[in-house]
C-alpha cells in the first residue's frame, strides 16, 4: 500500500478496498516508528489527522457513480510547515514562531483540505523560512536523508522529500523559491514540480521572497505530481499575482508519445561545475529521451552563471522586507526582557531569528539602503532581465531544457555549513528559473555511489503539462523513481 | 566591497537586529563572503536593460472597495504576545 500511486489509493478507496482512517492509520504509524531518527515531521496530530479521514471516508460513503467524491478524497499528505494550517502549528522551521498557530488557512491548505478531501497526515521540516539548501538551518534540527542517513535531504523543502522517500507519506506539498523543490526532490529520489509563478496561490504561504516563491507537489511520479497539481492550483483573488487563467488538466497529456519533442541542452549546464557521477546519469537520460523520439538541440542561456549572484541581492532584498512583520508584537516569540519598544524589537528578532535568516536580512537592507540600491538591487534586477530573456530565445528552438537538477548528489551533514558560498551554489541550476518564473521538475534519473540523482526539465510560461508529459514517458520506460530506499 | 564593523553594525540597526561585538566580527566575515559572490554582476554592462521586478508582468489587479473578509480580530489577538482591552501592547514610548 506504501508504494501505490495517488491514482491506485483512489481507486483503493472509492472500491472501499481499504477506508481513509486505515491509510492514514499506515502512515501515521510509519511516522510515529521512523520519523525519530529522520526529523522529517515538526508537527504530528494522530487524533486531528484521525478526524479529517473520519470525514473523508463520510464523503467517500456518500459518493455515488453520478456524484463521485474528488479523485484524491482520503488520501494523507504531508505538509510544508509554511503553509498556515488552522488547528495546527505552523512554525516555519523558525523559533520565532516555534508555538504559532494561525488563524487562518493557506489557500493550499484548504484546497487540499476541503475541496480534495485530502488528510493533512502532519506538518514537516524545512530550513528556517524556507532559507537553505540542506535542512540545516531548521529551528527543528536537520533531516537525516533516507538513502544514507549520515547526507542531507537536501532543502529548503526537506522535511517533504525526506517524509515522501522513507514513504511516510504518499506525497507532500513544498514550495521553491530558488530550488525548494526540486533540489530535496533530486537528493531523495522524488518527482517534485515548481509551476509556472502564479499558478499556485501563495495566500497563507508565509513569505520568503514574493516575486519567486511557488508551491508545488513532492511526490513520488510525474502522474502523482499532476493529480496533486490539479487540486493545487487556481486562481485566487487573495494574492494579488495569482492568474487568472481557465482551470487546466495538467494530467491531460501524460501519455503523449514524445516524437518530436526538441529538447534543449545548454552548454553552462554541462560543463566541469558538475560531478561526472551526476552528469553521467542526465546523459544517460537524454539518450533515453531519444529513443523515445525526442530531438535535441544544443542552445545556450549565456547570463545563466549570474543568476546565483542576482538571486542572493533579490531575494534577500524581499525577504528582509517580508520578514519585517516578526516584530514580537502581534504574534510569535517576544524577547523576554527589554528596555523599551526598540529594544523589544532588536532582542526579540536578535533571539528569534537563526544566523542564516539574519544574514540574508542584513544583506536585504544594505542592498535597500540608501546608496546602494541602485548598484546592487536595480543591477540585480536588470540581470534578471537579461536571464528571463535567455530563456525566451532558447524556447524559439527548443520545447524542453533537460539538464542536471544539482551539481552533485545529497552532500554530508556538516559538510556546507561553514562554506556559504558553497551551499548558495548547491542550486546553481535551479534558481534561473524562479528569476525568470518558468516551470520546472526535478525527476529521479539514476545513482551515483548509492545517492540519487536528478533530472531537471524546464518548460515554457504555463507548458507544466508538456513538462510532465516528459516525465511521465520516462518514468514509464525508466523505473528509476520507483526504487525506494533500503532498511525504511 | 569590503565591510567594515561600523557598517554591519548599521545595517543591523537598520534591520532591527541586535548583534554582540563578538558577533559582529564572524557576520562581517560571512556577509564578505556573500558579497564577493554578489560582486560578479558588477562587471555585466547592463545598460538600457528595464529592471525587472516580477516574473508576470501584468498591471496590479483591482477589486471593488467591498468587504471581503470575516471579522478576525478576536482570533488575532488571541496569539499577540500581550494584549489589553482589545489592543496590542506595547512598551511605553512617550514619557
Amino acid at each position: 500500500m506504501i508504494n501505490k500511486s495517488l491514482k491506485q489509493l483512489g481507486q483503493a478507496l472509492a472500491a472501499k478496498d481499504i477506508s481513509s482512517v486505515e491509510l492514514t492509520t499506515l502512515f501515521l504509524d510509519r511516522i510515529a516508528r521512523h520519523n525519530p531518527e529522520l526529523n522529517a515531521f515538526i508537527s504530528v496530530d494522530r487524533d486531528r489527522s484521525l478526524a479529517q479521514a473520519r470525514a473523508a471516508d463520510a464523503r467517500l460513503a456518500s459518493a455515488s457513480v453520478a456524484q463521485p467524491a474528488a479523485p484524491l478524497t482520503g488520501i494523507p499528505i504531508a505538509q510544508k510547515d509554511l503553509f498556515c494550517t488552522t488547528g495546527w502549528k505552523t512554525t516555519c522551521g523558525s523559533k520565532m514562531l516555534a508555538d504559532f498557530v494561525s488563524p487562518y488557512d493557506a489557500a493550499v491548505i484548504a484546497k487540499l483540505r476541503d475541496e480534495a478531501g485530502m488528510v493533512t497526515l502532519g506538518k514537516t521540516n524545512m530550513d528556517e523560512f524556507a532559507m537553505g539548501s540542506s535542512n540545516e538551518t531548521s529551528w527543528f534540527g536537520p533531516v537525516k536523508n533516507p538513502w544514507d542517513m549520515a547526507h542531507v535531504s537536501g532543502g529548503s523543502s526537506g522535511g517533504s522529500a525526506a517524509a515522501v522517500a522513507a514513504r511516510l507519506a504518499p506525497a507532500a506539498t513544498g514550495t521553491d523559491t530558488g530550488g525548494s523543490i526540486r533540489q530535496p526532490a533530486a537528493f531523495c529520489n522524488l518527482t517534485g514540480l515548481k509551476p509556472t509563478y502564479g499558478v499556485v496561490s501563495r495566500y497563507g504561504m508565509i513569505a520568503f521572497a514574493s516575486s519567486l516563491d511557488q508551491g508545488g507537489p513532492l511526490a513520488t511520479s510525474a502522474e502523482d505530481c499532476a493529480l496533486l497539481l490539479n487540486a493545487m492550483s487556481g486562481f485566487d483573488a487573495r494574492d494579488s499575482t495569482s492568474l487568472d487563467r481557465p482551470p487546466e488538466d495538467y494530467a491531460r497529456a501524460l501519455e503523449k508519445p514524445l516524437n518530436g519533442l526538441r529538447i534543449g541542452l545548454p552548454k553552462e549546464f554541462f560543463n566541469d561545475g558538475c560531478e561526472p557521477a551526476v552528469m553521467a546519469a542526465v546523459e544517460a537520460a537524454i539518450a533515453e529521451y531519444r529513443k523515445l523520439g525526442a530531438t535535441t538541440v544544443d542552445i545556450s542561456l549565456p547570463n545563466s552563471h549570474l543568476a546565483v549572484p542576482a538571486y542572493y541581492v533579490i531575494a534577500p532584498a524581499e525577504a528582509s522586507s517580508n520578514l519585517a512583520r516578526f516584530d514580537g508584537l502581534r504574534y510569535g516569540y517576544r524577547a523576554p526582557d527589554y528596555d523599551g519598544l526598540d529594544d523589544l524589537y532588536m532582542k526579540t528578532r536578535a533571539q528569534g531569528f537563526g544566523a542564516e535568516v539574519k544574514r540574508r536580512v542584513l544583506i536585504g537592507a544594505y542592498v535597500l539602503s540608501h546608496g546602494y540600491y541602485d548598484a546592487y538591487y536595480l543591477q540585480a534586477q536588470r540581470i534578471r532581465r537579461l536571464i528571463a530573456g535567455d530563456f525566451a530565445a532558447a524556447f524559439t528552438s527548443c520545447d524542453v531544457i533537460i539538464g542536471p537538477t544539482s551539481p552533485t548528489t545529497a552532500f554530508k551533514l556538516g559538510e556546507r555549513t561553514a562554506d556559504l558560498v558553497k551551499m548558495y551554489l548547491s542550486d546553481i541550476y535551479t534558481i534561473a528559473v524562479n528569476l525568470a518564473g518558468l516551470p520546472a521538475m526535478s525527476i529521479p534519473c539514476g545513482f551515483a555511489d548509492g545517492l540519487p540523482t536528478g533530472l531537471q526539465l524546464i518548460g515554457n510560461y504555463f507548458d507544466e503539462a508538456r513538462l510532465l508529459n516528459a516525465a511521465h514517458r520516462y518514468q514509464m520506460t525508466t523505473g528509476w523513481h520507483e526504487r525506494m530506499p533500503e532498511g525504511i | 566591497m569590503s565591510l567594515t564593523l561600523e557598517q554591519v553594525q548599521k545595517i543591523a540597526r537598520l534591520a532591527r537586529i541586535e548583534i554582540s561585538e563578538t558577533e559582529a566580527g564572524t557576520t562581517r566575515d560571512h556577509l564578505n563572503g556573500i558579497f564577493q559572490l554578489i560582486e560578479q554582476m558588477q562587471a555585466v554592462d547592463t545598460r538600457g536593460v528595464e529592471p525587472m521586478a516580477h516574473a508576470q508582468e501584468q498591471s496590479q489587479r483591482l477589486r471593488d472597495d467591498i468587504v471581503s473578509e470575516p471579522d478576525c480580530r478576536a482570533a488575532c489577538l488571541a496569539i499577540a504576545p500581550e494584549t489589553e482591552a482589545g489592543l496590542y501592547l506595547v512598551p511605553k514610548v512617550i514619557e
